[in-house]
C-alpha cells in the first residue's frame, strides 16, 4: 500500500464518509426510501442552514475558540431585518446587507472581548448570546411573522426539485447560496495569509505571535465573520421557510460544534477542513432525519445524536492518547 | 479587622456587592421589598439554579464545565415522579413512595455525574464535548421516559418541598444544607484541596501522585448529586416533572459561578461566595420583577451584560493585584 492510501484510510473523513454510506444503505434496507430523490433532497434541504452555520464555527474551532452565539446573533437579525425594512424596499439585497451589519457588530464585540482578554469563548459568546436573545424577545417583541413579498421570491428560486412518482410529493431544494459560502470559507481557509494565521493560532497562540501573525486582528475577524455568516444565514433561513420564526434557531449552536467535532475537527484548535465539517454535519442531518425511516420513534432522537456524538468524541480521545503513548515510547528510546 | 476583610477578597468584594445592592433595592421598593413574603418567595425560587450553580462551580474549579447539569436534572425529577407515580397507583402517595422516589432520583444523578466524570477523565474527552453529548443524551432519556409530555402526580413531595420550618421555606434549608455540605468539602477537606489543586495544573497534580481519573468522577458524581436534588426541588414546585424545564438555567449557572469568584480557567475560588451570588441574583430578579413594566425578557439581556461585566472586573482586580505584588 503507496502512502497516499494509507493517508486517506487514516483519515477521519474517510471514516465518517463509511458510516454515513453504511447508514444510508441500512435505511435502504429497512425501508427502501433512502436513496429516493425525494429523501436526498429532503435531507439536503434540512442540511442547508446548519451546514452553512457550521462554516462560522469550523474557523472558530480552528483557532482553539467556540462560539455559542450564532443562532441568538442569527435570529436577532432576521427578525429586526424582516420586521423594520418590510415597507422600506423590495429589493431583497438590502435585507440581506442589514442582517449581515447587524451580525458584523456583534460578532465584533465578541472578538474583541475574547482577543483582547483571552476569556474563555464558551463563556464570552454564552454572555452575548444570551443578550442577543434578550433584545430579540424583549426589546423587539418578537413573535412569528409573515415573511414580506421582497424575500418571498428569494426562497422560491429552485436549484434542484424531485418529484416522487407515485406519491406525487415534491421537494426542492431553493439554495445556491451553500456552495458560495462553503466556497468562501475553503477559500479564506487554504488560500489565504489570513487562514494560516487562523491555524497557527489554534496550534500554539505564543508560537503564532512570534511568528508575526497579527493574533488580536484575526481574532476579531474570525468571529466577525461568524457573526456576519449568522446575519445573512439568518434572512436566507427565514426565505427557505417563507415565515420568520425568531425561537427554533435555539440549540442549533450545540448541533454545529457537534458537527465539526464529529467529522474530525479539533476542539482544542489547529485542526479542521471544510470537508470535515460538511460530513460531521451530513451524519448527524441523516441520523436525525431518517429515525422515522427507521421505525424508530422521534422521542429517541436526542439520545441517538448524545450516543453519536459521544462515541465520536470518543474515538478522537483514544486516538489522541494512542498516539501520544507511541509519541512517549518514541522519545523514550532515542 | 483588616486581615479578616483581606483574607478572602474575592468574598468581601461580593458581600458588598450584596450590601449595595440590598440597600439599593430598599430603597427603592421599601416595604414591598423588605416584606416577609417577598423573602419567603425569594427562598422558595432560588435553591433549584443556586444547587445548579453550585454545581457549574464544582466543574468549572476542576478547569471543566458542566453543560449537561440542567437535564441531569430533569431526568432525576421525571424519574423521581414515575417512581412515586408507580408505586402508588391510587394518587395519595405515602411517606415511603416519595423516599423511594427521591432515593432513585438520587442514584439516577450519581449514575449521571459518574458517566460525565468517566468520560472526561478515563476516556478524555474534553469537558465541553463530553458535557455536550451527554446533555443531548439525559435530555433524550427524559424525553424517552416521560413519552414527550410532564410527569404528574406527585402532590406530596409538593406538599413537603413547599412547606416552611420557622417561616423558612423547606428549599431553602436544603440548599442551605447542601451549600454547607459543598462550602466544607471545598474548603476544610483534602478532596477538596485536591480538586482545586487538580484545576490548577493537570499534569502536576498527576505527577504528584494524586489519582486524577478518581478525582474527576467524585467531583462529576457530586454535580450529578446536586442536580439531583434541585431536580427533586424543581419536581416539588411544579409539581410536575418534563424534560425541557429550566434549559436557560445552563447559562444562568455558569454566570453565578464566574459571579461568584470562580476562574473559569479552573483552580481558583471557593463556594461561598457563589452562595452570595446566588443570593444576589435572585435579589435582583425579584426586584426586577417589581417593575410591572420589565419584561422577563429584559433579564436575559441584564443576566448576559453581568456575565461580560463581571468577567471584565476581575480580569482587571487580579491585573491590578500582580502588578501591587511585583512592587513589592
Amino acid at each position: 500500500m503507496n502512502n497516499k492510501t494509507k493517508k486517506i484510510l487514516h483519515s477521519s473523513e474517510f471514516y465518517v464518509g463509511v458510516i454515513i454510506i453504511l447508514f444510508g444503505l441500512l435505511i435502504q434496507m429497512r425501508s427502501g426510501q433512502f436513496f429516493t430523490g425525494n429523501n436526498l433532497v429532503d435531507i439536503l434541504r434540512s442540511f442547508t442552514i446548519p451546514v452553512m452555520f457550521c462554516m462560522g464555527e469550523l474557523m472558530v474551532l480552528i483557532s482553539g475558540g467556540v462560539d455559542c452565539s450564532f443562532p441568538a446573533i442569527a435570529s436577532l437579525s432576521m427578525f429586526v431585518v424582516c420586521k423594520y425594512m418590510e415597507n422600506v424596499t423590495t429589493n431583497p439585497l438590502p435585507f440581506f446587507l442589514v442582517a449581515a451589519l447587524i451580525g458584523l457588530v456583534f460578532g465584533i464585540l465578541n472578538g474583541v472581548i475574547i482577543g483582547k482578554y483571552r476569556f474563555p469563548a464558551l463563556i464570552v459568546t454564552l454572555g452575548t448570546s444570551s443578550i442577543c436573545w434578550g433584545v430579540m424577545q424583549g426589546v423587539f417583541q418578537s413573535r412569528e411573522y409573515p415573511l414580506c413579498p421582497a424575500l418571498l421570491s428569494v426562497g422560491k428560486a429552485k436549484l434542484l426539485t424531485a418529484t416522487n412518482a407515485e406519491t406525487g410529493l415534491s421537494s426542492e431544494l431553493p439554495m445556491i447560496t451553500i456552495f458560495m459560502v462553503l466556497l468562501l470559507t475553503w477559500f479564506i481557509l487554504n488560500k489565504t495569509m489570513l487562514g494560516r494565521g487562523i491555524y497557527a493560532i489554534g496550534g500554539d497562540i505564543i508560537a503564532a505571535k512570534r511568528a508575526g501573525f497579527n493574533v488580536f486582528g484575526t481574532t476579531v475577524f474570525i468571529y466577525a465573520f461568524s457573526g456576519m455568516m449568522a446575519g445573512i444565514i439568518g434572512v436566507f433561513r427565514a426565505c427557505m421557510l417563507q415565515a420568520v420564526h425568531p425561537n427554533n434557531l435555539e440549540g442549533l449552536e450545540m448541533t454545529a460544534i457537534a458537527a465539526c467535532v464529529l467529522g474530525g475537527v479539533s476542539i482544542t484548535g489547529g485542526k479542521g477542513t471544510v470537508l470535515q465539517a460538511c460530513l460531521g454535519m451530513a451524519l448527524l442531518t441523516i441520523v436525525s432525519n431518517s429515525l422515522i425511516l427507521l421505525g424508530i420513534s422521534t422521542h429517541w432522537q436526542n439520545v441517538v445524536t448524545g450516543i453519536i456524538i459521544i462515541a465520536g468524541t470518543a474515538a478522537t480521545a483514544i486516538q489522541n492518547q494512542r498516539n501520544a503513548k507511541k509519541l512517549a515510547v518514541k522519545l523514550t528510546e532515542s | 479587622m483588616n486581615k479578616i476583610l483581606n483574607k478572602d477578597k474575592n468574598l468581601t468584594r461580593i458581600l458588598a456587592v450584596f450590601l449595595v445592592c440590598f440597600v439599593l433595592f430598599s430603597i427603592t421598593q421599601g416595604s414591598s421589598f423588605l416584606s416577609v413574603s417577598s423573602f419567603q418567595s425569594m427562598g422558595k425560587l432560588f435553591p433549584e439554579f443556586g444547587l445548579l450553580s453550585i454545581g457549574m462551580a464544582l466543574a468549572l474549579l476542576t478547569g471543566g464545565i458542566d453543560l449537561s447539569v440542567v437535564y441531569t436534572a430533569n431526568f432525576c425529577s421525571i424519574m423521581a415522579a414515575l417512581t412515586i407515580k408507580a408505586l402508588t397507583p391510587e394518587g395519595d402517595a405515602g411517606v415511603g413512595a416519595i423516599l423511594a422516589g427521591i432515593l432513585v432520583a438520587l442514584i439516577v444523578g450519581i449514575i449521571c455525574g459518574s458517566l460525565n466524570g468517566l468520560l472526561i477523565s478515563a476516556v478524555g474527552i474534553p469537558a465541553m464535548l463530553a458535557t455536550l453529548g451527554t446533555q443531548s443524551l439525559y435530555n433524550g432519556f427524559g424525553v424517552v421516559a416521560s413519552k414527550g409530555s410532564s410527569v404528574t402526580g406527585s402532590k406530596p413531595l409538593s406538599a413537603f418541598i413547599s412547606q416552611r420550618v420557622a417561616g423558612i421555606p423547606m428549599a431553602t434549608i436544603l440548599f442551605v444544607i447542601c451549600a454547607a455540605v459543598m462550602i466544607f468539602i471545598i474548603s476544610k477537606t483534602t478532596l477538596g484541596y485536591k480538586i482545586k489543586m487538580m484545576g490548577t495544573n493537570m499534569k502536576e497534580s498527576a505527577f504528584s501522585g494524586f489519582n486524577n481519573i478518581k478525582l474527576t468522577v467524585l467531583n462529576y458524581m457530586m454535580i450529578g448529586i446536586l442536580s439531583a436534588i434541585a431536580g427533586i426541588i424543581m419536581l416539588g414546585r411544579y409539581s410536575s416533572a418534563k424534560a425541557d424545564n429550566g434549559s436557560s438555567y445552563t447559562m444562568q449557572a455558569i454566570m453565578i459561578a464566574v459571579m461568584g469568584g470562580i476562574d473559569p480557567a479552573g483552580g481558583k475560588g471557593n463556594i461561598q461566595g457563589v452562595c452570595v451570588a446566588v443570593v444576589i441574583i435572585q435579589m435582583v430578579s425579584t426586584w426586577l420583577s417589581m417593575y410591572q413594566s420589565i419584561s422577563d425578557f429584559y433579564k436575559q439581556i441584564i443576566w448576559g451584560a453581568l456575565l461580560l461585566i463581571v468577567l471584565l472586573l476581575n480580569y482587571y482586580i487580579n491585573k491590578r493585584e500582580v502588578a501591587k505584588a511585583a512592587k513589592k
